[in-house]
């Protein structure tokens, strides 16, 4: 149905509205971390809270400062889940399984938002509203708050590991950026047609004397921190595909505009952070060459519909809306999986062989083009390290990032970092596929099978949530299983970041000799995409062709 | 021991701070976006439902459903929705919206395409090679509320020898009933089918 012109069109209006919005909201969040005023419903949160805003955590102060806010919020949301039937607005809906409730509490509190359940057939406006929605929020201004950890711990230069106030940081990413944009996209998307309302389901007659309820809830407040915080958890069964979610071709542009919004301003604002523009700069060209890419090639492996039912139809509209066609549902499949968002406005299970192998492989870069809120430029910056490493290596000097001296102490939690993802995802995917259990939830056999269950582990690990929905993924197995990468792999990481960003406060930062190999430079924006690209290459390549490659080669 | 205590202690920070969060972010957001979207976009906000006249309503006891969403067309005079795979049977069940999920390779997707495209050609007295792709695939949500131009216009004919119409006057609604791509370029053609079919009654009660 799409035509390659109107293809690149969209693209076009997209890239201008970010061309715009990058130097604008990154100067914003810039400020936002770095300045020593608070804002008056600031003062007023921290004295609720009970904490020193101006207190500088040492790294360990503030990971255990993340990990019991994320702790409570994991126990409030497990307790929501399992006394739904006794809450307002539950619209009749029973308590959430327990391993049902704990997927659901992990997957939310790590920005993951993977749904074993279906929205409207489990979930209450309470739930939606007071829970889910508030973990939208809080667990993308946690990703915030952890990079601008990192980015200062850049910046500073024997700061005795002190890396800022995680307290701070959370409320001021709420106050200043997230709330505010949500509240007026949220707005936008009602206009668009998106539904804001508490009715339950309502039943009209239809044309032809039939009965249809008419479904309302809270969907547009829930819809823009969805997109805007990179979470993904849909109101609806079908996420953003739903129309009550993504109405018209122009929510789907501007829903994907909210995802991408904040993760390529926090690589300019991290260029402004560590006092050198060009820095983030370099980090924003390899995000965009990345996704610009990944763009491209998903475009036209579901334009050009290989396989055997796509043929037989005359295209690859199996799972996709008609409004939005080819070209805006492979846009949307490249932004959601480039960044951890995981809301999806076709069903990424039905893509072409090629494409849905583009979309695992953008999830399994770790999602750092742009990535998360927050993750995608820690993700980004510690493969910056890893670069500079090599570099090191091949030329015989001490390599140093931004001033601070690569040792072995460093390149240790860089290597668990990077290990961390795959080990989950590999050793996840073995084990659903070794046991009765796990083989049970796949709906299709051969290499679409191994693909449905590879997705689903790689989407935990990384914590994207998004699904090849044919896995039947509301059991105990399932659910314990991909709650517990979902948890590792969004904890496991955070600790590491941390502990590097403390490594580097305490250092001091040296100034650039002849030997420095320049961070800047489009040398270095090549040699770290191809960096990113040669780590993932080696470590899943085995696996992605048992699955997507041999099943486009079939 | 000591990281213990330091963690029990973040954590009361932690909970502190949620209790909090949980008030403004999980009952004063929505409540203010509501607010915002009572003003700024009052009919749909409450779901975009229209009565059988085509006109606006937000009273789902007036309204024959929502221009948002896809419903079952159970007339074989009127112009059919894409298949559906919300719900058993025919689908369109707002209460379980879902795609099929079937692969490219499926043997059950191969199957149910060619079943819909020698279904629809027979209807349409066409042959197989002219089924356009909506008419032979279902939509993610399943609740899809378009067809693709091509598809309307190969029900044209039916529609209007149906209901006692000019082919040419059912052609005009539908071209009537298309919408664009936004500025040229966003979203594909399309034709919303519940005012299609609502304009379609309209004119068949009028002659």
């Amino acid at each position: 149905m799409s035509d390659v012109l109107p293809a690149l069109g969209q693209a076009v209006v997209l890239v201008a509205a970010l061309a715009l919005s990058t130097p604008l909201l990154g100067g914003h969040l810039a400020r936002t971390y770095t300045s020593e005023r608070h804002l008056r419903p600031e003062r007023l949160t921290y004295r609720l809270l009970r904490v020193d805003p101006d207190a500088d955590q040492t790294w360990r102060t503030y990971a255990l400062s993340v990990l019991g806010f994320s702790l409570v919020g994991l126990l409030l949301l497990f307790g929501l889940g399992r006394l739904q039937q006794h809450l307002p607005l539950s619209l009749g809906f029973d308590a959430l399984p327990a391993d049902g409730a704990w997927n659901t509490a992990v997957s939310f509190v790590a920005n993951t938002n993977w749904q074993w359940y279906s929205g409207e057939a489990a979930a209450g406006h309470l739930l939606q509203a007071a829970g889910l929605t508030v973990q939208n929020f809080v667990s993308a201004a946690v990703g915030m708050s952890v990079a601008a950890a990192f980015a200062r711990g850049l910046a500073r230069s024997r700061a005795g590991g002190r890396v800022g106030s995680f307290w701070t940081d959370l409320v001021r990413s709420l106050v200043r950026v997230l709330v505010p944009i949500a509240v007026v996209g949220a707005t936008a998307l009602a206009v668009g047609g998106v539904v804001q309302s508490w009715h339950g389901p309502r039943d009209v007659t239809t044309l032809t004397g039939g009965s249809q309820p008419v479904l309302g809830g809270p969907v547009a407040s829930q819809e823009a921190i969805k997109e805007l915080g990179t979470n993904g958890g849909g109101f609806f069964n079908a996420n953003s595909a739903h129309p009550f979610e993504n109405p018209t071709p122009v929510t789907n542009l501007l829903e994907i505009f909210l995802i991408l919004l904040i993760p390529f301003a926090m690589a300019w604002a991290f260029g402004l952070i560590v006092k050198d523009k060009r820095q983030g700069g370099a980090v924003l060209a390899v995000m965009a060459l990345l996704l610009g890419v990944s763009t491209a090639l998903l475009t036209w492996a579901e334009m050009a519909a290989p396989g055997t039912a796509p043929t037989l139809a005359g295209g690859a509209m199996e799972g996709k809306e008609v409004r939005f066609g080819e070209a805006g549902s492979a846009l949307f499949g490249a932004a959601t999986t480039g960044t951890s968002t995981g809301a999806v406005n076709a069903m990424h299970d039905s893509f072409t062989a090629p494409g849905g192998g583009l979309t695992m492989f953008n999830m399994m870069l770790g999602e750092i083009a742009p990535g998360g809120v927050g993750s995608g430029l820690y993700g980004m910056l510690v493969l910056a390290v890893v670069a500079v490493f090599l570099a090191g290596l091949m030329v015989g000097r001490t390599p140093e990032y931004l001033g601070k001296k690569i040792s072995q102490r460093e390149i240790v939690l860089v290597a668990l970092y990077v290990l961390t993802t795959p080990v989950l995802v590999l050793a996840g995917t073995a084990l659903a596929l070794s046991v009765p259990a796990g083989l049970a939830g796949l709906q299709e056999s051969g290499p679409h099978g191994l693909s449905e269950a590879l997705y689903a582990v790689t989407s935990a690990s990384n914590n994207n949530g998004s699904a090849f929905g044919g896995l039947t993924s509301g059991t105990p197995f399932w659910n314990t299983l991909l709650g517990t990468c979902m948890l590792l792999g969004r904890f496991v990481p955070i600790v590491l970041v941390l502990a590097l960003a403390g490594r580097f406060a305490g250092a001091q930062r040296l100034p650039a000799g002849a030997g420095t190999l320049p961070t800047h430079r489009p040398l270095f924006v090549v040699l770290l995409s191809g960096v990113a690209v040669v780590v993932v290459g080696l470590t899943y390549v085995p696996v992605l062709v048992l699955g997507p490659i041999v099943e486009s080669l079939s | 021991m000591k990281t213990l205590f330091s963690l029990y202690r973040q954590s009361l920070a932690g909970l502190r701070a949620m209790l909090v969060a949980t008030l403004v972010l999980g009952l004063a957001y929505p409540l203010v976006v509501q607010g915002a979207a009572a003003v700024a976009a009052p009919w749909a906000s409450q779901g975009s439902m229209v009565t059988a006249d085509g006109e606006r309503t937000t009273d789902p006891d007036e309204a024959v459903g929502s221009v948002l969403i896809g419903q079952v067309v159970d007339d074989p005079d009127l112009f059919q929705p894409r298949p559906s795979a919300a719900g058993d049977g025919y689908g369109y069940d707002t209460l379980a919206s879902a795609g099929s999920n079937l692969g490219p390779e499926s043997p059950d997707l191969v199957a149910l395409v060619q079943e819909r495209r020698a279904e629809v050609a027979t209807r349409e007295g066409v042959t197989v090679s002219q089924v356009p792709v909506d008419a032979v695939t279902a939509s993610g949500s399943g609740l899809d509320p378009h067809v693709s131009v091509a598809y309307a216009e190969l029900q044209a004919p039916r529609v209007a020898r149906a209901q006692g119409l000019d082919v040419a006057d059912v052609e005009a609604l539908v071209r009537a009933h298309t919408d664009g791509r936004t500025l040229g370029v966003l979203g594909e053609p399309r034709v919303n089918v519940l005012e299609l079919n609502a304009a379609v009654l309209r004119a068949a009660d009028d002659d």
